[in-house]
């Protein structure tokens, strides 16, 4: 099972991000355990700063805008 | 915005075939862009009204700003997503860190133009760039000139009101930033910031990520196609909303009204503009059609240039996201002195022109 921590104050885009996790992991048969994080001083603590930012299992894997595709499913199977 | 996530990867294609495309779209563009007055003309002459009635100088006026505004954009949005690829929010924090006051400033509301930035990331960059030693009054510059000083309202304010008004637009714009920035460098507010902001310490834990020095020119085209996608999701009622409410202006609004309440003569013009301004939230895309009929109708370009700015620089739901991180009178000190900036630009430019 694999944390994966979406990062984003609320806007479009990162609940577009975290629909983009959910259906990636279910597309590779990953277990993953997805977490909006919308706290501002959250946020900031993991040090994201452009939003919606990403980590897996406490590793920060990327930050601002959508992720890409590709990019994302190499991060959920690594 | 739609995003389709369910689509498979699109093949590739090779480079040269993106080289090719983007130079032919330029091309086209180009070409249809001279068209714009004869089209819109055309369509003006399809519809039952007299050419030179209220409402046909308003309906040749919209059906000519529309496709002009929506290609200016499609252009320039193109170009500067490419241009910022090369720009990230972290690499102007490292550039900005540890700088001084001044020249920091300086750089602070350059790199505010062309850093990728999006207002609902306003507090976590906010947090990054104060907790990595960039000074608060620079990290105020970097606020300031990145919404206000922006691709949109730039090109939208060249293609409409011309080049003239694009480059004191530029120039004020980065100079508020600039000082404004300072000025509360100098006032030492750090107090003033909310209790948890300072305490915070967000290592610079961005380590490992953001692999964007390895990006291919067709990369960055992407990322210039997505910014295409986005600001156009995000902009284009504003725009249609903006023109239709410029074509109103050009096709009803006397012009001696208009001389009378935003002319260079009417001294409390320039602060009711700018009280105005703040409420009011559009962007650059929605507020510069209305700049135009305003400017065309004899209105003031103090005036305009200052209403304009107040709209763009301050608006109240960015107040309410950086509330989180500053306190009210913090927020009060910054409205009190961006605004008197920009009443300063508004009335200098109706003493000179």
């Amino acid at each position: 099972m694999k944390t994966v921590k979406v990062y984003g104050p609320g806007c479009k885009r990162c609940a577009a991000t975290e629909d983009m996790v959910k259906d990636a992991a279910a597309r590779l048969g990953i277990a993953v355990e997805v977490e909006k994080v919308s706290d501002p001083r959250a946020i900031a603590m993991a040090g994201v700063m452009s939003t919606p930012g990403i980590s897996i299992d406490g590793k920060l894997v990327h930050a601002g805008g959508l992720p890409d595709q590709t990019k994302l499913e190499g991060w959920l199977s690594a | 915005m739609s995003v389709d996530i369910t689509s498979p990867p699109r093949p590739a294609r090779p480079d040269w075939l993106w080289h090719l495309g983007v130079a032919a779209f330029v091309l086209g563009w180009w070409l249809l862009y001279g068209q714009l007055v004869p089209i819109s003309e055309w369509i003006t002459a399809q519809l039952p009204v007299a050419r030179h009635s209220h409402t046909g100088e308003a309906i040749a006026f919209f059906f000519y700003d529309v496709p002009k505004v929506m290609m200016l954009l499609t252009l320039i949005v193109f170009a500067m997503g490419v241009v910022r690829s090369f720009f990230s929010p972290e690499r102007t924090r490292a550039v900005l860190s540890g700088r001084r006051e001044g020249v920091g400033n300086v750089l602070a509301a350059g790199l505010g133009i062309v850093t990728p930035f999006c207002s609902c990331s306003a507090v976590p960059l906010f947090i990054g760039f104060v907790s990595a030693g960039v000074p608060l009054g620079v990290t105020f510059s970097f606020l300031i000139a990145a919404p206000m000083v922006n691709e949109v309202a730039l090109i939208l304010l060249f293609g409409l009101v011309g080049w003239k008004v694009a480059a004191i637009y530029l120039g004020f714009g980065l100079a508020i930033a600039i000082l404004a920035g300072f000025v509360i460098g100098k006032l030492h507010l750090e107090g003033w910031l909310q209790d948890w902001v300072r305490d915070i310490h967000s290592g610079a834990n961005t380590a490992g990520i953001l692999d964007e020095e390895h990006l291919t020119l067709v990369d960055r085209y992407r990322l210039g196609l997505e910014a295409v996608r986005e600001i156009f999701a995000r902009v284009w009622v504003w725009i249609i909303l903006g023109i239709a409410m410029g074509a109103l202006i050009h096709g009803y609004v006397p012009q001696d009204l208009m001389v009378r309440i935003m002319g260079a003569g009417t001294w409390w013009s320039v602060p009711a503009a700018v009280l105005m301004g703040i409420p009011m939230y559009t962007n650059a895309a929605g507020v510069i059609p209305i700049v135009e009929a305003l400017l065309g109708k004899g209105a003031a370009l103090g005036t305009v240039l200052a209403f304009m700015m107040s709209v763009i620089a301050l608006s109240l739901p960015e107040m309410i996201i950086l509330r989180q991180v500053l306190t009210l009178r913090l927020i009060a000190v910054f409205i009190g002195v961006v605004a008197s900036g920009i009443l300063g630009v508004g009335f200098l430019f109706n003493l000179i022109f």
